[in-house]
C-alpha cells in the first residue's frame, strides 16, 4: 500500500518543474526577442529624431544613410560570426580575428596599386565592388577552406594563424601604400576612411542587396547549422555534407565581411561581442532564434552606442574605439576562462 | 551486409588499419574487439564515412560509402562515436529529435515525434526528456546520444564503445537493447566493445583486431578460446563456461 501511494507522489514533482521550465524558457526567448526589437527600434528613432534642427529633410537623409550602414554592418557581422563559429566548432574565432577584414583592405590596396587610383576610384561602384567581392570570395576559399574542412585542428594553432595572416595582410597593404604616389594614396585613403561617422552612400544600396542575400542563405541553413553544432562527426552521421556547408558559410562570411568593411571600416571584436552576448542571453535557443537575437543586439549596440557617443560624449571618442575596447575585454575573458580548450 | 575490401588508413608513416577485407553479415549483432590502438574505432569511422579511406572500399547495404551522398547514407546507416560534445544548450528531447534530421530536415512531423518518444522510452529517458544535456550524468548523456541514433531508424547501426560511462545495470540494458534491435527490428548492429565477456554473451559474430589487421572472425564459440585470445591480447585468458556462455577470466 505504502509503495503504490508513493509512486504518483514521487513522480509529480519530478515532472512539473521540468514542464514549467520549458514553458518558461520558450516565453522568455520570445520576450527577449520582442524586448530587443523594441529597444533597437527606439534607438533608431531616437538617433534619427534627436535634436533635429535646420533643413530637416537633409539632416534626415544624412542620418538615415548612417543608420542604414550601421544596421547593415550589425546584421552582417552578427550573422557571419555566428555561422562561422558554428561551422568551425568554437566560440572564440571570428572572421575578423582570422584576418578576413584585413584581407579585404589588402585587396583594395592591390587594386589601386595595379590599376591606378584614378581608374579604380572613378570606376562605377557596382563594378568596383563586384570585382572586390569576387576576389574576396576566391582568396578566402583559397586561404581558409582547407583549414576548416579537414579534421578539427588545434584552436591555438588556428588563432595563431589568424593573427599572423591579419598582421601579414595589414603589413603588405601598408607597404604598398608607402610605395604609392602620394596623390594616389590620398584617393585610396578616401576608400579606407569609412567609419561609423562617415559612410559611403552609393555603396549602401549595393551592400543592402548583398547582406540581404547572404542572410537569406544562412536563414535557410539554420536547421543544418543546429546539426553542425553537434560536432563534425555527429553532423556527418546525420547526413550533413560537412565540406559543402563549411564552404558555403565561408563564402557567405567573406561577402558579409567585405560589405561591412567597405561600409564602415574594420571592426575586429564587434562580432565576438554580440555573439557571446547572444549565447549568454538566449541559452537554449536554436540558430533561427540566435540569428535574430544576435542581429538585434548588434543593431542596438551600434545605434545606441553611436547616439551616446555623439550626443552625450560630444564626439570626444568614436564608437569603434568603444566597441573594440569592450569586445577586446570579452575576448580576453573568453581566453582566460579556457574557451580555447 | 557490410563489405570491406582492402580497407586501409594511414596517418603519416603509421598504418592504423591495414588492408582489412571481410564481410559483416546483414542482421544480427557483430562486435569488434581488440587491444587499445588496434584500429577498432578507426575501422568503424571508415565504414561510416566519418574518416576518409587511404585505400580500398566499403559498401553498406549495397551503397558505396565513398560515392553515395551523405544524406542517402544517413537513412541507411547511423553512427555514434565515443566523444560527443555539443556547443548548443540542448534538451534531451531536442537532441533525440535531431535523429530525424536525415528524414525530414529541420521540421519534424507527427510521425517523427512518435519515433522520438519511442526512442526516449526505449532508453528509459522519458522522465529526463525536458532536462538540459549539461545537467545530466555521463551515463545519462550517453543514453541520450544512443536514443538519437535509434530515432534515426536506420537498417545499420554502428556504435563505438556504447558501454562507456555506463554502470553494470545500464550496460546490460544497453546490450539487451541492441540484441532486441537485431532480433526484433531486424537491424544490423556493429559495436566496438572492450569487455570480451559482453561480446561473448551477446554477439552473433566477433571480429578481433590487432595492430590494424583483422586477426580473427567468427562466432563467440570460435573466438572465445584461450589460444585465440592470447594472439590478440598477449595475455593468457582461461575460458570458463558459465550459464551456457563462454566467459574469460582475465583478472589475475
Amino acid at each position: 500500500m505504502a509503495k503504490t501511494a508513493l509512486t504518483p507522489a514521487a513522480k509529480a514533482p519530478a515532472q512539473s518543474p521540468a514542464r514549467r521550465r520549458v514553458l518558461g524558457s520558450a516565453s522568455r526567448l520570445t520576450l527577449l526577442i520582442w524586448g530587443l526589437a523594441i529597444l533597437a527600434v527606439a534607438s533608431i528613432v531616437l538617433f534619427l529624431s534627436w535634436d533635429l534642427l535646420g533643413n530637416i529633410s537633409f539632416a534626415l537623409r544624412l542620418r538615415g544613410t548612417r543608420v542604414g550602414a550601421m544596421i547593415l554592418c550589425a546584421v552582417a557581422v552578427a550573422v557571419s560570426t555566428l555561422a562561422f563559429q558554428t561551422v568551425t566548432a568554437n566560440r572564440i574565432l571570428t572572421p575578423s580575428i582570422m584576418g578576413m577584414d584585413a584581407l579585404y583592405t589588402l585587396l583594395q590596396t592591390v587594386m589601386v596599386f595595379a590599376f591606378g587610383a584614378v581608374a579604380w576610384t572613378t570606376a562605377p561602384d557596382t563594378a568596383r565592388f563586384g570585382v572586390e567581392l569576387v576576389l574576396m570570395v576566391g582568396f578566402s576559399l583559397l586561404l581558409y577552406r582547407a583549414m576548416f574542412t579537414g579534421r578539427a585542428g588545434s584552436l591555438h594553432l588556428l588563432l595563431l594563424v589568424g593573427i599572423v595572416l591579419g598582421t601579414l595582410f595589414r603589413g603588405m597593404a601598408g607597404l604598398m601604400q608607402k610605395l604609392m604616389d602620394p596623390s594616389e594614396f590620398t584617393m585610396l585613403q578616401d576608400l579606407f576612411f569609412a567609419s561609423f561617422n562617415r559612410v559611403d552612400p552609393p555603396l549602401l544600396g549595393l551592400g543592402a542587396v548583398v547582406v540581404a542575400a547572404c542572410v537569406v542563405v544562412i536563414w535557410r541553413m539554420r536547421h543544418t547549422l543546429d546539426v553542425m553544432a553537434l560536432g563534425r562527426d555527429t553532423a556527418v552521421g546525420l547526413g550533413v555534407d560537412h565540406r559543402r556547408v563549411v564552404t558555403t558559410v565561408l563564402v557567405v562570411c567573406s561577402l558579409l565581411v567585405a560589405t561591412s568593411t567597405a561600409l564602415v571600416g574594420p571592426v575586429t571584436f564587434f562580432g565576438l561581442l554580440v555573439v557571446s552576448l547572444a549565447y549568454r542571453m538566449a541559452a537554449g535557443a536554436d540558430h533561427g532564434q540566435l540569428i535574430v537575437v544576435a542581429s538585434l543586439l548588434g543593431v542596438l549596440t551600434l545605434v545606441a552606442g553611436q547616439f551616446v557617443v555623439e550626443q552625450f560624449a560630444g564626439n570626444s571618442t568614436t564608437l569603434s574605439v568603444v566597441v573594440e575596447f569592450v569586445g577586446g575585454i570579452v575576448f580576453l575573458i573568453l581566453l582566460l576562462r579556457g574557451a580555447l580548450k | 551486409m557490410i563489405e570491406l575490401n582492402a580497407v586501409t588508413k594511414t596517418y603519416g608513416e603509421t598504418t592504423v588499419v591495414d588492408s582489412v577485407t571481410t564481410t559483416i553479415p546483414a542482421g544480427g549483432l557483430t562486435s569488434i574487439i581488440g587491444p587499445n590502438g588496434a584500429g577498432k574505432s578507426t575501422l568503424l569511422g571508415l565504414i561510416s564515412r566519418l574518416l576518409p579511406m587511404d585505400g580500398g572500399s566499403v559498401s553498406v547495404g549495397g551503397l558505396d560509402v565513398a560515392g553515395t551522398p551523405s544524406k542517402t547514407l544517413a537513412r541507411t546507416l547511423s553512427i555514434l562515436r565515443q566523444e560527443n560534445q555539443v556547443s548548443l544548450r540542448l534538451r534531451v528531447r531536442d537532441l533525440v529529435t535531431f535523429g530525424r534530421f536525415p528524414h525530414t530536415g529541420g521540421r519534424p512531423t507527427s510521425e517523427d515525434r512518435v519515433h522520438v518518444e519511442a526512442a526516449l522510452a526505449h532508453l528509459d529517458l522519458t522522465e529526463l526528456a525536458d532536462r538540459y544535456l549539461d545537467e545530466l550524468s555521463g551515463g545519462q548523456r550517453q543514453r541520450a546520444f544512443i536514443a538519437m541514433v535509434l530515432a534515426q531508424d536506420t537498417d545499420y547501426i554502428l556504435l563505438d564503445e556504447p558501454l562507456n560511462n555506463l554502470d553494470m545495470k545500464h550496460s546490460v540494458e544497453m546490450m539487451r537493447l541492441m540484441r532486441g534491435l537485431a532480433d526484433e527490428a531486424g537491424k544490423t548492429v556493429v559495436v566496438v566493445l572492450h569487455d570480451i565477456n559482453f561480446a561473448s554473451s551477446y554477439s552473433d559474430t566477433i571480429l578481433a583486431m590487432r595492430q590494424g589487421a583483422l586477426t580473427a572472425q567468427g562466432s563467440p564459440d570460435q573466438i572465445m578460446r584461450t589460444e585465440v585470445l592470447s594472439q590478440i591480447y598477449d595475455l593468457e585468458i582461461p575460458i570458463h563456461e558459465v550459464a551456457g556462455k563462454r566467459i574469460g577470466v582475465y583478472f589475475s
